[in-house]
């Protein structure tokens, strides 16, 4: 019986999921139709995240592939959603636990402490326990020990991520009501850090004339079709039709593979998406609720887009400072014995779209290039400093994305070094 | 019943943020809907009386045929409001 419980149950990611899932529905007191069907449709985004990763994982080898024999080094696409879908074969239920419990000790700490976050963004969440889970697991830590050090230090994050960023928020937005809750906040408090020291306020980016047209790279599996069709033939005309048809695409022309391969990745992430919205989808509105009830002014910490409309045209400059960046430190990594991170549109717009909004309210124009840059060239070379604490995921050709999964595993991972 | 489709780039964060504002308004106005949150690309291909969004994102589903709500402040409750009030 308990092993019934705590293998087939907790070792089960996605009854796990099903269970908080439907926890957090019977508490909200929802009707039986509400409750079956939140349910059902979580443990779907879980299975839903798998498959995802399934088709990914094909693209993302035959790019490493191409990128090794072409540049004769290691490329590596950082990719959230990706590394995540993969991670879930191995820590998927520490991950699930640590997301929850977190989320608890999120709520315990808003009450007791000054902190009045609560850290609504939850594919973020996600995204942050399935890192600790495996930096700590690549440490040696396994089991109840690991859910209980991740769930406090998730939950941690969770409250001082927002702190850090909320005297810039109150900048930005011109009030204290709503906080920014992503992980990309320590990119975005070095932008606005910078934008103090080196900007001026006075000269703000939204006095010039910026096309909108860019405005299409919001949408994701756009942006990230995009992407991959022009890493994957860059790649191809380097790494020649010889290689890739004899050894790789059995004799499809290499060219045709080639965008084949950048799609089914697109679709890949489009799939562990659809998935991430359903895993989250009952569990945040529950959480949202539970917070609600037991801590006074909480504050609700949001999305990094949610600062977008404050500074349309700092997330435009933010976005390409970022990407020059990105593009810059593809060639500065080789130089430092580091694995190539090579920058992806969906990372660049988003956070260097934020940094830029950030480095703009403190610092104006300039404030905003020079913080999107640092921004960008964070999220460049933290994840190549991240790889080796992750263990084996540190071998999977993606990785963690954003600033902040870099600088916790990458601090965690030594730390860890240090007492064992 | 009608259905509303929250919109936003990645279809994770905003949009599920904004859905559980139009639900809780949608409650105080004392009526009904289905409400649902989802991301660009997905939104062209799914069926909803009203697509709901920032006005960078909505403005790309704009046809002529749908019925689609632009926020200025996706935030802003009020305005949530009173673009709902229009059709209820």
């Amino acid at each position: 019986m308990l092993d019934f419980l705590m293998k087939d149950i907790l070792g089960t990611p996605a009854i796990l999921v099903g269970i908080f899932a439907l926890v957090g529905l019977l508490l909200q007191k929802k009707n039986a139709a509400e409750t079956v069907s939140g349910t059902l449709k979580t443990i779907m985004g879980f299975v839903i995240l798998s498959g995802g990763a399934n088709i990914l994982v094909g693209a993302l080898d035959i790019f490493s592939k191409m990128f090794q024999h072409a540049f004769r080094i290691q490329g590596v696409i950082p990719n959230n959603e990706a590394i995540v879908a993969i991670a879930q074969k191995t820590f998927g239920s520490e991950t699930a636990l640590i997301m929850v419990f977190g989320m608890i000790v999120n709520i315990i700490l808003a009450r007791i402490t000054p902190f009045k976050y609560i850290f609504l963004t939850g594919h973020h969440t996600l995204f942050m326990a399935c890192l600790i889970s495996a930096v700590l697991a690549t440490g040696g830590i396994t089991g109840v020990p690991l859910v209980i050090i991740g769930s406090i230090i998730l939950g941690l994050l969770m409250v001082i991520s927002p702190a850090i960023l909320q005297p810039f928020v109150r900048q930005i937005t011109g009030s204290n009501d709503i906080a920014v809750g992503h992980f990309g906040s320590f990119g975005y408090f070095v932008a606005g850090f910078l934008g103090k020291v080196f900007g001026n306020k006075e000269r703000t980016t939204e006095e010039i004339k910026v096309p909108k047209s860019l405005g299409f790279l919001r949408d994701t599996s756009v942006a990230v079709s995009l992407t991959m069709c022009i890493l994957f033939f860059i790649v191809a005309g380097f790494a020649g039709p010889a290689f890739i048809e004899k050894e790789l695409s059995g004799g499809t022309n290499f060219l045709v593979f080639s965008f084949m391969q950048s799609i089914t990745f697109a679709a890949g992430v489009y799939i562990i998406l659809s998935g991430v919205r359903l895993i989250i989808a009952e569990i945040v509105p529950a959480f949202k609720g539970i917070a609600d009830k037991f801590v006074k002014d909480a504050k609700p910490a949001l999305d990094c887009p949610t600062v977008f409309p404050f500074a349309p045209n700092a997330v435009i400059i933010g976005f390409l400072t970022s990407f020059v960046a990105g593009l810059v430190s593809m060639f500065l990594l080789p130089l430092f014995h580091l694995k190539v991170i090579v920058p992806g549109l969906v990372p660049h717009f988003f956070t260097g779209a934020a940094a830029g909004v950030f480095g703009n309210a403190t610092g104006g124009r300039r404030g905003a290039m020079i913080g999107s840059f640092a921004n960008g060239l964070l999220i460049s070379f933290l994840p190549a400093i991240l790889l080796p604490v992750l263990g084996s995921l540190g071998f999977e050709g993606t990785t963690f994305g954003d600033a902040d999964f870099g600088i916790v595993g990458i601090l965690l991972g030594y730390l860890m070094k240090l007492f064992s | 019943m009608k259905k509303i489709l929250v919109v936003c780039g990645n279809g994770l964060g905003s949009s599920l943020i904004v859905e559980m504002n139009v639900k809780k308004i949608l409650k105080e106005m004392g009526v009904e809907a289905e409400v649902s949150h989802t991301d660009l690309a997905t939104s062209k291909s799914e069926q909803a009386d009203i697509y709901l969004g920032s006005k960078e994102i909505v403005e790309n589903l704009e046809d002529g045929k749908r019925t689609v709500v632009a926020l200025k402040n996706i935030l802003d409750q009020n305005e949530i409001r009173r673009e709902l009030e229009k059709y209820f």
